[in-house]
């Protein structure tokens, strides 16, 4: 019993430290803005960008290959980010944020009536944030959802809608103070 | 020599993981709607599995049976593949960037392909000798990876054919895979065990 027990930590600890070790002595060093853009973009990995995953979308972002409003969940907010991060010499700060409307955070929303329990929606979702069974009505947790829009093309019955997300005491904000420029006389 | 070659030629053709022994069926029908993902699967699949049976190997040989642990097997090798994959990711990431984009991906799957661990498993059942776990390991990857790259190519066709509406999707790939593995069967008597 002891015998075991001591033998599987040693094993355990031993591999360990073996990868610990290893993590160290082959690590990568990845460009500094890669993991900069990649801390702006969502992470949620939903691949609406058409790239396997936020990584991958942030090296193609740094090397000037994808622009800016690659992400379509962030929007506007993450455009914005992007170019500050990738700067306007870079492709990515060539986009053009005009297309971009502002909507404020969306969340999607299930019309209980039309909903059949299919659970595709469920299984969509990148953040777990659509609750249900089959067979039961499924419903949108507001906060874990990030208003990616995957959910709503796999609906069969079209039960599904964006809505912008209700301000409430939890979410609402303090607005930035806002930049006045005064034009030079 | 010979006796080598049977071990070899057996794994690959004759109890073939997939089609005959029916191990790692998710990476065979997940990872076969293109030829090059196959190859990319199947490479690196090659890759832990030799490792992972020559390990395993070192793991019972070594440890397990020395100190009467034999009933910790199962656990002990899962232990082992995981810590190989990971080592081998960091390995391959550092020495070869080509090769980690192309396999990058598939790499964490392996850890949970059931084929590893049932080749070190038939390892210690079979009693090899270390070389023989190594050759048995690398003769079941090569197997599987022929396997996946046949399989890939026959779906990328179907892909492209007016399969029945009930048919089409998963229910062909399915059929797919049973008519190969039934034509597998013919390699039965290749190899006298």
């Amino acid at each position: 019993m002891i015998e075991a027990i001591a033998t599987m930590s040693a094993l355990g600890v031993g591999l360990g430290i073996v990868l610990g070790v290893a993590a160290r002595k082959f690590h990568v060093e990845t460009p500094p803005i890669v993991d900069e853009i990649e801390a702006a973009l969502p992470g949620t990995n939903c691949g609406q960008c058409g790239f396997a995953g936020c990584h991958a979308a942030a090296e193609a972002v740094a090397d000037g290959s994808a622009v800016a409003t690659v992400c379509p969940p962030g929007g506007r907010e993450v455009a914005l980010k992007l170019v500050e991060i990738a700067g306007p010499s870079c492709h990515a700060g060539g986009a053009d944020l005009a297309g971009q409307e502002d909507a404020g955070p969306m969340a999607a929303f299930i019309f209980e009536d039309h909903c059949t329990g299919c659970t595709k929606c469920y299984k969509r979702c990148p953040t777990d944030a659509i609750i249900g069974a089959a067979k039961q009505i499924h419903s949108v947790i507001f906060d874990a959802c990030i208003g990616c829009d995957a959910c709503v093309e796999v609906c069969p019955t079209e039960a599904i809608i964006m809505r912008s997300k209700p301000r409430t005491l939890r979410n609402w904000y303090w607005p930035k103070p806002e930049e006045h420029f005064e034009p030079a006389a | 020599m010979e006796e080598y070659l049977v071990i070899l030629l057996g794994t690959a053709l004759v109890n073939n993981v997939v089609l005959v022994k029916f191990l790692g069926l998710c990476p065979f029908m997940g990872v076969s709607k293109k030829i090059e993902a196959a190859i990319g699967m199947g490479f690196a699949t090659t890759f832990v599995l030799t490792l992972a049976a020559a390990a395993s190997w070192a793991v019972e040989a070594l440890i397990l049976v020395p100190l009467h642990l034999e009933f910790l097997r199962i656990l002990s090798f899962i232990l082992v593949i995981a810590a190989i994959v990971q080592f081998t990711e960091a390995f391959i990431r550092k020495a070869s960037p080509g090769l980690y984009r192309a396999l990058g991906i598939y790499l964490p799957l392996i850890t949970t392909n059931c084929a590893v661990l049932g080749v070190a498993l038939l390892n210690v059942q079979e009693q090899h000798s270390f070389a023989e776990s190594l050759l048995y390991g690398f003769g079941s990857a090569a197997g599987f990876t022929m396997v996946l790259v046949i399989f890939a190519g026959m779906r990328e066709r179907i892909a492209r054919l007016a399969v029945p509406v009930p048919f089409s999707g998963p229910p062909i790939a399915f059929i797919t895979a049973g008519l190969l593995s039934m034509a597998f069967m013919g390699f039965a008597g290749l190899v006298a065990n």
